[in-house]
């Protein structure tokens, strides 16, 4: 950094000038210079071995466990051999899926309205104090409020109730990122079209989202990513199912849920598949973040 | 047709399409002012409709349910004190632990790092933020848990154990599941967080103020500590509300890890529980009645406690998007 050159040089300055320095005190200086940048490049090799570690532990631990049965066969029954994923895998796909669906539309034109007419409306600056809070709300706090609105109402867990919580946790997400990316247009592209006599919502939908295209992509990847991993807010709502089922009126089988009870539970085969449906899970995610971050970065350099 | 009288005077077509427009507008704001909406009606809806379900357990145990230690499933007896204590104490230590080392990381990422190798160790942070809580858990319940109790914990007892007063924390038997162990995997899990909220506010500090420190000679580590962290205060502190936000609401990588008793005990190394543990533990199994209402207003709790210190960060943060803005 050139900063650091200017103190590099300034220092070099002040040794051969100044003759009265005080070596005790610059001596001092130096070293709790060194102690600083030293601790802080240990916290950044503790991360970085954090993130190898869990890495590794799961491409060793899940890579036993992955084979063709893993998606092909359904979840096993307590006590028997053997046995897949491909239920969960299936439930889980739908439930993203379903979820994806009901949140890109609300999210994008929620976030629509935060950066058309959000300038100086109050609803608009509460509305953005609010998603702000939701984006980290407590998941487990979303599935209460599923369980007692949509379980506790129609009495039987289901794959919506599930998409429901899952919506509510990716919805914020996409309205943050939506608004954002939307800012980033430049006010003369709207001006030009307002210019030829184009309505609000052609201007909106045609310029504004066309040209915020791949960064509104990368606001769903993200949703998607966060939702796939968690686990919190299908355990009241989807619950679980051993049984390969694609019916969304009824309890479906996901992979996060799974993991759980497997994880928890006393075999070893249900745990070996817990580190198999970990494995997908974390690489799921991973790649879906890296993939926003790809679509991001083209529409920079574009 | 004469062009310069269509100009003049607009065509009864013009006229109806320029009408249809501003119905078309109209209805474009509205719709997308009710989704606008909806994010709010969906929180007013959970505080609502967990004070609804909560009602019952706090009429009958009062304010009282708060401070009671008793969780008595068999004889309906219920307070949230120990759920609430757990879930306060481990989101400390994951603070005390997480901060520090967010802050060192941040440091090296804006003052530090090689310019061609920020982005790459930016990004790995980032992604070290989105591995799923679940994946946390199940990584300290096999592996970390094991080697903390082998270890970290005999070491522990014999160090800060034998500190009178403090050693109390730090004394019982070595399990590995506890409630030290799962501060530790929450400070894992925020670390992230709290690191790339520090590194973003850091980068706010204009050039031209880190280049007269060093320009008068400062080290660094003086930059750091007297220009950087002076400048980004506010920011900083609304990263490590966030943080807290997320540890105190984290779910899974607390389960697997903190043993799920209803205990109250002074030592860190026994099991405990957490307000999002107990609830991911017992509220499939809870019958209606006391039991699923107490659960309810945990969960109350919970959300309220996460509310306040969600929006204290967002104040916070905000006000450090306002100097950014003054300053550009």
């Amino acid at each position: 950094m050139d900063a650091e050159q200017y103190g590099e040089e300034a220092r070099a300055k002040n040794m051969s000038n100044i003759s009265n320095i005080d070596q005790v005190i610059f001596a001092k200086r130096k070293r709790a210079n060194k102690i600083g940048l030293t601790l802080s490049m240990g916290a950044m090799l503790l991360g970085m071995v954090f993130l190898l570690w869990i890495l590794g532990v799961l491409l060793f631990k899940g890579f036993s466990a992955i084979d063709l049965n893993l998606f092909t066969q359904s979840t096993p029954a307590p006590g028997s051999e053997g046995g897949g994923l491909a239920n969960a895998i299936v439930g889980s796909l739908l439930l993203v899926g379903s979820c994806t669906l009901i949140s890109t539309p609300i999210g994008v034109l929620a976030g629509l309205y935060l950066s058309e007419y959000g300038d100086r409306s109050k609803v608009a600056a509460v509305t953005r104090f609010v998603t702000d809070i939701m984006l980290s709300a407590p998941s487990i706090v979303i599935g209460l409020f599923v369980y007692a609105f949509v379980v506790a109402q129609v009495r039987h867990f289901s794959g919506w109730a599930g998409t429901i919580a899952l919506a509510l946790i990716a919805v914020p997400v996409i309205v943050r990122t939506t608004e954002n990316m939307l800012r980033l247009v430049p006010g003369s592209l709207r001006e030009a079209a307002y210019a030829l006599g184009t309505p609000k919502w052609k201007v909106a939908f045609m310029i504004t989202l066309r040209a915020a295209q791949s960064g509104v992509m990368t606001g769903i990847l993200l949703a998607l990513a966060r939702v796939s991993g968690e686990t919190a807010p299908l355990l009241f709502t989807a619950l679980n199912n051993q049984f390969f089922s694609t019916n969304m009126n009824a309890p479906m089988a996901n992979l996060p849920v799974v993991i759980f009870q497997f994880a928890m539970s006393p075999y070893d085969n249900w745990v070996d598949l817990a580190w198999g449906g970990a494995l997908l899970i974390t690489f799921a995610v991973l790649g879906l973040n890296i993939l926003a971050r790809v679509v991001f970065r083209e529409k920079v350099q574009g | 047709m004469d062009i310069t009288q269509s100009h003049s005077t607009p065509t009864p077509q013009a006229l109806r399409i320029a009408k249809l427009q501003r119905v078309q507008d109209f209805l474009f704001q509205r719709v997308t002012q009710f989704f606008a909406l909806g994010v709010l009606i969906a929180l007013v809806g959970i505080l609502i409709s967990l004070t609804i379900n909560a009602w019952p357990a706090l009429r009958t145990f009062g304010p009282g349910f708060f401070f009671s230690t008793e969780w008595d499933v068999v004889n309906g007896q219920f307070g949230g004190l120990i759920a609430i204590y757990g879930t306060v104490v481990t989101s400390l230590i994951a603070l005390l632990i997480a901060v520090p080392l967010s802050f060192g990381i941040a440091v090296f990422l804006t003052e530090l790092c090689p310019q061609p190798l920020r982005r790459p160790l930016g990004t790995a942070i980032e992604l070290l933020a989105a591995v799923p809580s679940i994946i946390y858990g199940m990584f300290g319940l096999f592996i970390f848990a094991p080697l903390f109790a082998e270890y970290i914990q005999p070491v522990l007892a014999a160090t800060l154990g034998q500190i009178p007063g403090l050693g109390i924390l730090f004394s019982g038997a070595f399990n590995g599941i506890g409630v030290l162990c799962a501060g530790l995997i929450l400070a894992m899990m925020i670390l992230p967080f709290i690191a790339s909220v520090m590194r973003d506010v850091f980068d706010i500090v204009p050039p031209v103020l880190k280049e007269s420190a060093y320009g008068i000679g400062c080290t660094t580590w003086e930059v750091v500590k007297n220009v950087v962290l002076p400048y980004t205060k506010a920011g900083v502190i609304g990263g490590v509300m966030l943080g807290l936000g997320r540890a105190l609401g984290e779910t899974m990588a607390v389960t697997f890890v903190i043993g799920n008793a209803h205990r109250l005990s002074a030592s860190l190394f026994s099991p405990g529980t957490s307000i999002a543990s107990t609830l991911a533990n017992e509220f499939g199994e809870a019958e209606a009645g006391n039991h699923l209402s107490s659960l309810f207003a945990l969960g109350l709790a919970l959300f309220v406690i996460t509310f306040v210190v969600l929006a204290c960060a967002k104040w916070m943060l905000s006000n450090m998007e306002k100097k950014q803005g003054l300053k550009t």
